[in-house]
């Protein structure tokens, strides 16, 4: 195969011979004459885009990517940076795993198979919850779904949400309980965790959902998942608790706080800052088992006795159900649920556990040297931090975001006098740098 | 006849150990008190139990796993609507580039070079498409359903109209009637005409001022062009509704004729299947919806533009349904198909799909199954008549082929839905022809005991749903 700009698909190998003979057999002078289109419906035009040598394409894409500015980030608020070990891109792009399709034939799928129910067995334990599904898009959409899960098994039509949700995860979810017609709704936060007071103000016999995050979208720790729990218990809802795989390897498990479902993104595991690209947690009680969204793998037997996996539950899908499926989900983030798995199983639970300890002491160190810069105040919440921390600037924060972003940093003004701040083993080599600059900034 | 077995790793009662088999570690969290922790006790776990496996041991776990794993790098995978054709791996290393791992919160002046590429994928997704606008936000297939019924119910509120019924033809993907379900529609199914295409009595009777919306495939999934697609459109426009395309089926067409020309309002792109991005084993796919004019300002926010001094910039288009993503999708899938498409160009672009249509008219009559439906395009549905095509499916797996969809579309007795894609050459085509031919003279006997050269046999389907066990803690019984 030359590298010239194709005349035809490089990736189509029939000779000119080859295609002859095949529409001879087909009956047909011309490959055109397969297409049954309407000469009013003909596109005649075309789409005006130049064909190039695969080196060329690399080049050029790797040209424009080259735009982006190299700024040390040291942003979070949903999308996290760790350290990915080698040995997970060359296993995970093994073309096997790379190149097949949902596991319909599970004889031939075993693999992939085993692999996800092993990734749903890592987020059993992380949750203490018994049932997790292979994956769902991102934390965003699990979040949608724990919704509309909710409504399908408590009566009532609120969902309740902390007031300090991420605006866009908000937004996801208003879209997925449209349908339905659910309203969500915010109850007040208190020093950055959740105030039990005003959740319980704001609950009623209406409400399907209460949702809790920890660590919540300002880094802090809630200190009162348990709390939230039984308030949603009082009142017929579940509760659903947002984390993430690393987070809940040091954390209490949420089940035992009182979580019915889980929720979150996984790609705390397994997979390097891309643009937000996430991997949906979900994981619920056996109580809800039919009512889980997503593919779920399970173990069974084949013909020679030997334990074997297959997709199963499917009449809780759309290919099945149809208009009546849990969800519409098909395609969903499989590969990179694989990715997490591996990563986990390459820490270990002590490599786990280091990790976590790290996000609780990285983001306690930075705030500690970050207060010491006049004009700073961090963290601006009295809580336990995770990755993450709100800072107090006297300064404008978007004046200041701007002077840092100058001298080489991102960190995110998240309002009129507040910087987040996100601090992982990936960034930390670095904070030395952003404390000075920040003497500068603020 | 070639002649397949697939790596089988094994002892007594397994395959391939789990990893928790192989390893299960307990490290105690959390300290004594003592400030060893970093969190106090109250808020940490005591425990921890998880595998802990070191890197060689990890290596073979996974290639073990992937040898038991049938890709498209395997072999032949016809399996119909998938559109499963070849990953040029090229782009996971256009994707893999370090200045394309940027964080989605970065301020769009600092991320030129990303907003670069999306602005060029939605620019060339609208040209593929014949559609005004692009959003890239959704991350699959069924994602891009659901925004799109978002947005057509986005556009009748906001002129007023009270619509509560979606349309769809009993022989749309499942997808099609979930996701106008799952947005709050009444889902009317239409009954397939004669012909396999839909029928024009059942679309004029469905057709009511409570219709919001027609969702259609085009070609549809037994592969036949709607050839009446002005027509349809016209009538569903006229009765006030929106036209929705289903975009699974255009690697059938590329080149040949766009949705927006046939009158759609409203469609998604499914880049893992006709922009070769690989589906890694169920995902990630993206499901980018492109639109009309009309249509534009309800997509999902935020998109990119480029402004007076060729700057790009995230904006929210002025009535956006919000967010169907937490960010921005699924970026790397998005780099794939851009790639791709660079790649291929108008004259690839063109040949995929005039070889699609040629593989799958040439593999039809090679193989003895009888079609009932045609002329068909990028994939034909054949009867396995009097073999339950289930079982069909499990012997062909012998042959070293995945086999085709199985029982789908149901208006075909024993459906066996196949799409060879472009990326099969005529030797192939006529090995896969020879495993048709072959299953299709077996006695039920044999049938089923296949597989038999697969990793595992024939796996229990009913006692997997029967007695679910969906963890290593389950099949321990302490799950």
């Amino acid at each position: 195969m030359s590298d010239g700009p194709p005349g035809g698909t490089p990736y189509a190998p029939h000779s000119p011979a080859d295609v002859e003979a095949m529409l001879a057999a087909v009956g047909v002078d011309d490959v055109e004459d397969l297409f049954d289109v309407p000469a009013a419906v003909r596109f005649d035009d075309e789409f005006d885009i130049e064909a190039h040598g695969e080196r060329e394409v690399r080049q050029e894409l790797a040209g424009l990517l080259a735009h982006n500015a190299d700024l040390v980030e040291f942003l979070g608020r949903g999308h996290y940076d760790h350290y990915v070990p080698s040995i997970v891109d060359h296993l995970a792009d093994r073309s096997e795993f790379l190149t097949s399709y949902t596991q319909y034939q599970p004889e031939v799928a075993q693999g992939f198979l085993q692999a996800l129910f092993e990734y749903q067995s890592i987020v059993v334990e992380l949750t203490g919850l018994p049932i997790a599904n292979c994956s769902l898009y991102d934390a965003a959409t699990a979040l949608g779904e724990a919704a509309l899960m909710a409504a399908r098994v408590a009566d009532g039509s609120r969902v309740l949400v902390p007031d300090l949700l991420r605006e866009e995860r908000r937004s996801v979810l208003e879209n997925y309980v449209a349908g339905p017609g659910l309203s969500v709704e915010a109850y007040g936060s208190d020093d950055g965790n959740a105030d039990l007071d005003a959740l319980a103000d704001g609950l009623d016999d209406e409400t399907v959902m209460v949702y809790v995050e920890s660590p919540n979208a300002r880094g802090a720790i809630e200190e009162s998942v348990a709390g939230v729990a039984d308030l949603a218990h009082d009142h017929g809802a579940l509760a659903c608790v947002g984390s993430d795989p690393v987070a809940l390897s040091l954390l209490s498990d949420p089940a035992s706080l009182g979580a019915d479902v889980v929720v979150g993104d996984a790609t705390t595991l397994g997979l390097r800052t891309s643009y937000g690209m996430g991997l949906g947690l979900f994981a619920a009680r056996e109580e809800h088992l039919r009512q889980v969204p997503g593919r779920l793998v399970g173990a069974s037997e084949d013909a020679t006795g030997r334990r074997a996996y297959t997709l199963t539950l499917q009449t809780r899908e759309q290919h099945i159900r149809r208009e009546r499926a849990t969800s519409n989900i098909c395609t969903n983030q499989a590969w990179v649920a694989l990715r997490a798995a591996m990563h986990a199983a390459w820490l270990g639970p002590d490599g786990l556990v280091d990790l976590a300890e790290r996000c609780v002491e990285l983001p306690r160190d930075l705030a500690a040297r970050l207060t010491e810069v006049p004009g700073v105040i961090a963290p601006h919440h009295d809580r336990h931090h995770f990755r993450e921390f709100v800072a107090h600037t006297d300064q404008p924060a978007p004046a200041v975001a701007a002077d840092l972003a100058d001298a080489g940093f991102a960190v995110d003004a998240v309002g009129e006098h507040e910087l987040q701040v996100c601090v992982t083993e990936t960034n930390a080599d670095h904070a030395d740098d952003l404390v000075e600059a920040m003497e500068v900034a603020a | 006849m070639r002649r397949y077995d697939q790596a089988r790793w094994f002892d007594d009662d397994r395959y391939q150990p789990l990893l928790a088999e192989t390893d299960e570690t307990t490290v105690e969290v959390g300290g004594d008190g003592d400030g060893s922790s970093a969190l106090p006790d109250e808020l940490t776990r005591d425990e921890l139990t998880l595998p802990a496996l070191d890197e060689p041991d990890l290596a073979r776990h996974y290639t073990r796993l992937s040898q038991m794993t049938y890709g498209v790098d395997s072999g032949p995978y016809p399996l119909g609507s998938c559109t499963m054709k070849y990953n040029p791996p090229f782009t996971e290393d256009v994707a893999a580039d370090p200045a394309a791992a940027v964080h989605p919160d970065r301020p769009d002046a600092t991320i030129q070079g990303t907003l670069s590429v999306l602005h060029r994928l939605q620019d060339y997704l609208g040209r593929i498409g014949g559609m005004d606008a692009v959003s890239l936000q959704p991350p699959a297939g069924a994602a891009g359903e659901f925004a799109g019924i978002r947005v057509i119910a986005a556009y009748h509120e906001a002129n007023g109209n009270d619509r509560h019924e979606v349309l769809v033809p009993d022989s749309a993907h499942g997808t099609n009637f979930a996701s106008a379900a799952m947005a709050g529609y009444d889902v009317v199914s239409l009954p397939s005409g004669d012909d396999g295409r839909l029928h024009s009595e059942a679309l004029d009777a469905a057709l009511s001022p409570d219709t919001a919306a027609l969702m259609l495939t085009n070609p549809n999934t037994l592969g036949l062009f709607e050839r009446d697609i002005h027509d349809i459109a016209e009538r569903v426009h006229d009765a006030g509704g929106l036209l929705y395309y289903d975009g699974a089926n255009l690697n059938a067409l590329l080149g040949r004729a766009r949705p927006g020309d046939m009158g759609f309002d409203v469609m998604h792109f499914n880049l893992h299947k006709t922009f070769a991005t690989p589906h890694g084993g169920g995902g990630p796919g993206a499901g980018p919806i492109g639109v009309t004019g009309a249509l534009a300002p309800y997509l999902p926010a935020p998109r990119v533009r480029r402004d007076d001094d060729g700057r790009f910039e995230l904006f929210d288009p002025s009535e956006t349904i919000g967010k169907v993503h937490g960010f921005h999708g699924n970026w790397p899938v998005l780099v794939k198909a851009l790639a791709y498409i660079q790649r291929l160009g108008d004259p690839g672009l063109a040949d995929a799909s005039a070889m699609a249509v040629l593989n799958a008219n040439y593999l039809a009559s090679q193989q003895g199954y009888e079609i009932p439906y045609g002329p068909f395009h990028h994939e034909f549905v054949a009867s396995a008549g009097d073999q339950d095509a289930a079982e069909v499916a499990k012997r062909m797996l012998d042959y070293g082929v995945h086999p085709p969809t199985t029982k789908w579309p149901e208006i075909v007795h024993e459906a066996l839905m196949t799409e060879p894609t472009e990326v099969e050459r005529r030797e192939t085509l006529d090995e896969l022809a020879a495993a048709f031919d072959a299953v299709r003279a077996e006695d039920d006997a044999t049938l089923a005991r296949a597989p038999e050269r697969t990793a595992a046999r024939r796996i229990d389907q009913a006692s997997a749903a029967r007695k679910p066990r969906l963890s290593w803690q389950a099949l321990r019984g302490d799950g």
